[in-house]
């Protein structure tokens, strides 16, 4: 018997399990948060935290297992019930209301009476006094559409905190967020952490589970594979004990050798029906050989950018010339006529552009390249030859499962990107566009598909990669730019920039 | 002076009579779709409601007996179209038209059985039909003031009350309403049984009120009309009552110009009238409204992942 109980947990996961179908996505987990903490949880794509952390907040339930709060056991069948409990939860994804304003936002769900204009006036005065015990200022009558990223996900924190709770869930807070903003948001947890706050983070950025936890877990296949203190421990480790295996975080790259210019723009514009200025003059000079890297927060052009050097769209003024043919707005492009031209393009969204889930792998590794011999014979898809191609291109990829017959929609993300890739490598483009290359991808797959961009730039591919992973951008372009309200607002010399001016670039405060 | 007074009483009253059922309507409609469940099946609502409304009313004599009938009635179609939108998370467009469908067909059916009339009730005498309260030249009758007070209710309602922020978030956005530890079902089954009741009211106005008796398809697309004038008012109390005085007014004018021979046109063929609300409002929809706003999530069942 002890003597002493220790203060019981602020939560205490023990044999939480849950399938989805034939996926057993969390098995047997158990942990324990101590009050007053921050505990990071990390785990690759598919690992089971964002499960884990559906559970404990009553979005699933759980196949087996309990839930214990503050010692406590609780049932946690709804949100409603971990909302009773002080859980609250910061989804990756915002649960706001565009339309509704943030105060409106700070009260649904917690209106206080059925009259709203008491419920606002009091949130209103609750607001006020959270702005100044957190240091979380927010105007209250903003409409939430008008906000930034940041502003919102504030917004978000702030409803958590309205609603009195005690713990606190981010599932991958700095998703969409700038090194500054991310800054400020862990001051901010620091702040909720020093008046007793309980926060658990999600994220598989390992940067960050060093910067602002306490404690750690590491998950892998739905399980708790490692506990560490966080001091006690580093980015090398954790990243091994997510993959299971030695990754290698630095990446390996010969000398740009720069050759002539493949795809070059001048004073490039795109202005949308409403008037809208999404490109601004845009120039822009791509080498065969090197990797142009595009830094910026999400939506201030580089996906507008893409589509309009890929052809899908048409630019509204100035003029692109790829491989030596001039597209402008008179003489627009298509994709097809840039795929004859030497163009490749990996788009940013392969859900949607990049391929067609319904479609069977073997399909997606000829979407675009279908007309035509080797695959199209006497109007008719040569199957055989299709199925070939497909293996082919997964064996040289390591895509897994090697199964051209599997819907595309059944492989994980990283290996629908590794397809998508092959499809577009495979072909050897003189210039290859690629859009997020390693969004959702697993570490271990980041590394493989980061080696096989650098292998198509040393093989003489002129290459431009956007990518809000600044980390993504600094290794592997040989020139970063940077773009700010669909203008490039500077460059920069990989080996001089650092993520803090980079940072600053991108909100418009600072120019090279 | 006189004629002319008199003339734009009975314009405006005349209005207003047709406008009546498609302000009910509107009203009803919008408190669904700002829910986020279309409701192409107000029309169907409404003629159920007719036909119950007048059957109960000549059975029982009592044009109250009438309203409560058509109520149920059209509740009834409400709860299946919740059913199918909400708790089968259905097509929304696929389910209101099979509604139409079932009232067009069932509302004939039921007469003839039981009044063997072609489909009609017999014609409503007295205590039968709800009867002028303040204006009986004008044609007024409780209903019209009913939907009248229907538009700042609605309103009220929308943008003042907890029931209302949480309509409008479920329209824009289920997940978030989830994740606030609310019930999306359970917000959109009210949405949808608000939209059966003022369609119930509709129908019972329709066949007890401004007419005397149920006559088959009589509904003749005054929902769709009402849908329009949502769409018109983007999804706004005031202007889509609004929407619904101007259609009135139109269908009025249609009324009036009959046999009347305007100098140098030649009499205006009333067909072209007749026709008038539904070019207006395609030649509106196709321009003069500006961007859409639709709530966001309207039309699309909620369902949670896995």
């Amino acid at each position: 018997m002890q003597a002493l109980t220790p203060a019981p947990a602020a939560i205490e996961l023990r044999g939480i399990d849950k399938s989805f179908g034939v996926v057993h996505a969390v098995r047997g987990v158990s942990l324990r948060i101590e009050p007053g903490t921050i505990t990071g949880i990390v785990g690759e794509n598919g690992a089971g935290k964002s499960t884990l952390m559906s559970i404990l907040y009553g979005l699933y339930r759980a196949d087996a297992g309990e839930i214990w709060i503050g010692g406590q056991p609780a049932e946690m069948a709804s949100p409603r019930d971990a909302i009773g409990h002080g859980i609250g939860m910061v989804h990756q994804h915002f649960m706001l209301i565009d339309t509704f304003t943030v105060l409106e936002n700070l009260v649904l769900g917690a209106e206080g009476g059925a009259l709203l204009a008491g419920g606002l006036a009091a949130a209103r005065a609750e607001l006020a006094r959270l702005a100044r015990d957190y240091g979380l200022s927010v105007d209250p009558d903003a409409r939430v559409a008008d906000l930034s990223v940041g502003e919102q996900q504030r917004v978000e924190i702030l409803k958590v905190l309205f609603r009195g709770a005690r713990i606190l869930i981010l599932d991958e807070p700095s998703a969409v967020l700038t090194p500054q903003e991310t800054d400020r948001l862990f001051d901010i947890l620091r702040t909720l952490k020093a008046r007793g706050v309980t926060i658990i983070l999600i994220t598989h950025k390992l940067r960050e589970i060093v910067a602002a936890t306490d404690r750690v877990y590491v998950m892998r296949q739905g399980k708790i594979v490692a506990e560490r203190r966080t001091r006690d421990t580093g980015s090398e480790e954790l990243a091994e004990l997510m993959v299971g295996r030695k990754v290698r975080l630095d990446l390996e790259k010969v000398p740009v050798r720069q050759g002539e210019i493949l795809l070059s723009t001048e004073h490039l514009s795109l202005v949308d029906d409403r008037g809208v200025r999404l490109l601004d003059d845009v120039g822009i000079e791509l080498r065969a050989g090197e990797i142009v890297g595009i830094a910026g927060i999400t939506g201030n052009g580089q996906s507008e950018l893409l589509q309009v050097l890929s052809g899908i769209r048409a630019p509204s003024a100035g003029r692109l010339t790829v491989c030596g043919h001039t597209i402008d707005p008179g003489h627009p492009g298509n994709p097809a006529h840039m795929r004859e031209l030497g163009l490749a393009h990996v788009p940013e969204d392969r859900l949607r552009q990049g391929l067609v889930a319904a479609f069977l792998a073997s399909e997606t590794s000829i979407l675009g390249y279908q007309d035509g011999p080797p695959f199209t014979r006497n109007y008719l898809l040569d199957g055989p030859a299709v199925g070939a191609h497909c293996a082919e291109l997964m064996e040289r990829f390591d895509v897994r499962p090697r199964s051209p017959g599997l819907r595309s929609s059944h492989f994980s993300g990283g290996n629908q990107q590794k397809l998508v890739l092959a499809r577009e490598i495979a072909r050897l483009p003189r210039v290859l566009l690629v859009g997020q290359p390693t969004r959702g991808v697993d570490i271990g797959a980041i590394e493989f598909i980061h080696r096989e961009l650098v292998k198509a730039r040393d093989s003489g591919c002129a290459m431009l990669v956007v990518s809000v992973e600044l980390d993504e951008i600094l290794s592997l372009a040989d020139r970063i730019l940077v773009m700010f309200a669909g203008r490039i607002v500077g460059e920069v010399e990989p080996g001089r920039a650092d993520e803090r001016t980079l940072g600053l670039m991108m909100t418009g405060a600072a120019a090279a | 002076m006189d004629e002319a007074f008199s003339f734009v009483f009975l314009m405006l009253a005349s209005t207003l009579r047709v406008a009546t059922p498609l302000v009910l309507c509107a009203m009803g409609g919008l408190f669904s779709e700002k829910g986020g469940i279309v409701d192409v099946g107000l029309e169907g609502k409404m003629l159920m409601a007719a036909f119950f409304a007048a059957a109960t009313s000549a059975i029982t004599g009592s044009a109250w007996a009438g309203v409560a009938a058509a109520v149920i009635a059209a509740e009834a179609l409400a709860l299946l179209h919740g059913l199918a939108c909400v708790t089968y998370r259905g097509n929304q467009v696929v389910s209101g038209v099979a509604i139409n469908i079932l009232a067009a067909g069932l509302t004939v059916v039921l007469g003839t059985a039981w009044f063997a009339r072609g489909g009609q009730t017999p014609p409503l005498v007295g205590d039968q039909r709800l009867m002028p309260i303040f204006l009986p030249e004008a044609g007024d009758n409780i209903l019209v003031y009913v939907a009248l007070l229907s538009v700042p209710f609605t309103w009220w309602i929308i943008a003042r009350t907890r029931f209302g922020l949480r309509l409008r978030a479920v329209g824009e956005m289920p997940l978030a309403v989830d994740a606030a530890g609310l019930s999306v079902a359970s917000l959109r089954y009210r949405a949808v049984l608000l939209c059966g009741l003022f369609a119930g009211l509709a129908g019972a106005y329709l066949s007890i009120g401004q007419n005397a008796g149920f006559s088959r398809d009589m509904t003749a697309g005054q929902g769709f009309i009402a849908l329009a004038a949502i769409i018109f008012g983007k999804w706004r109390a005031w202007p889509a009552f609004g929407a619904c005085l101007i259609f009135g007014l139109l269908d009025a004018v249609a009324i009036r110009l009959q046999g009347v021979r305007l100098p140098g046109l030649g009499e205006v063929p009333v067909q072209l009238i007749q026709a008038m609300p539904y070019l207006l409002t395609m030649f509106l929809l196709a321009g003069f409204i500006g961007r859409a706003v639709a709530p966001k999530a309207a039309g699309v069942p909620y369902e949670k992942e896995h």
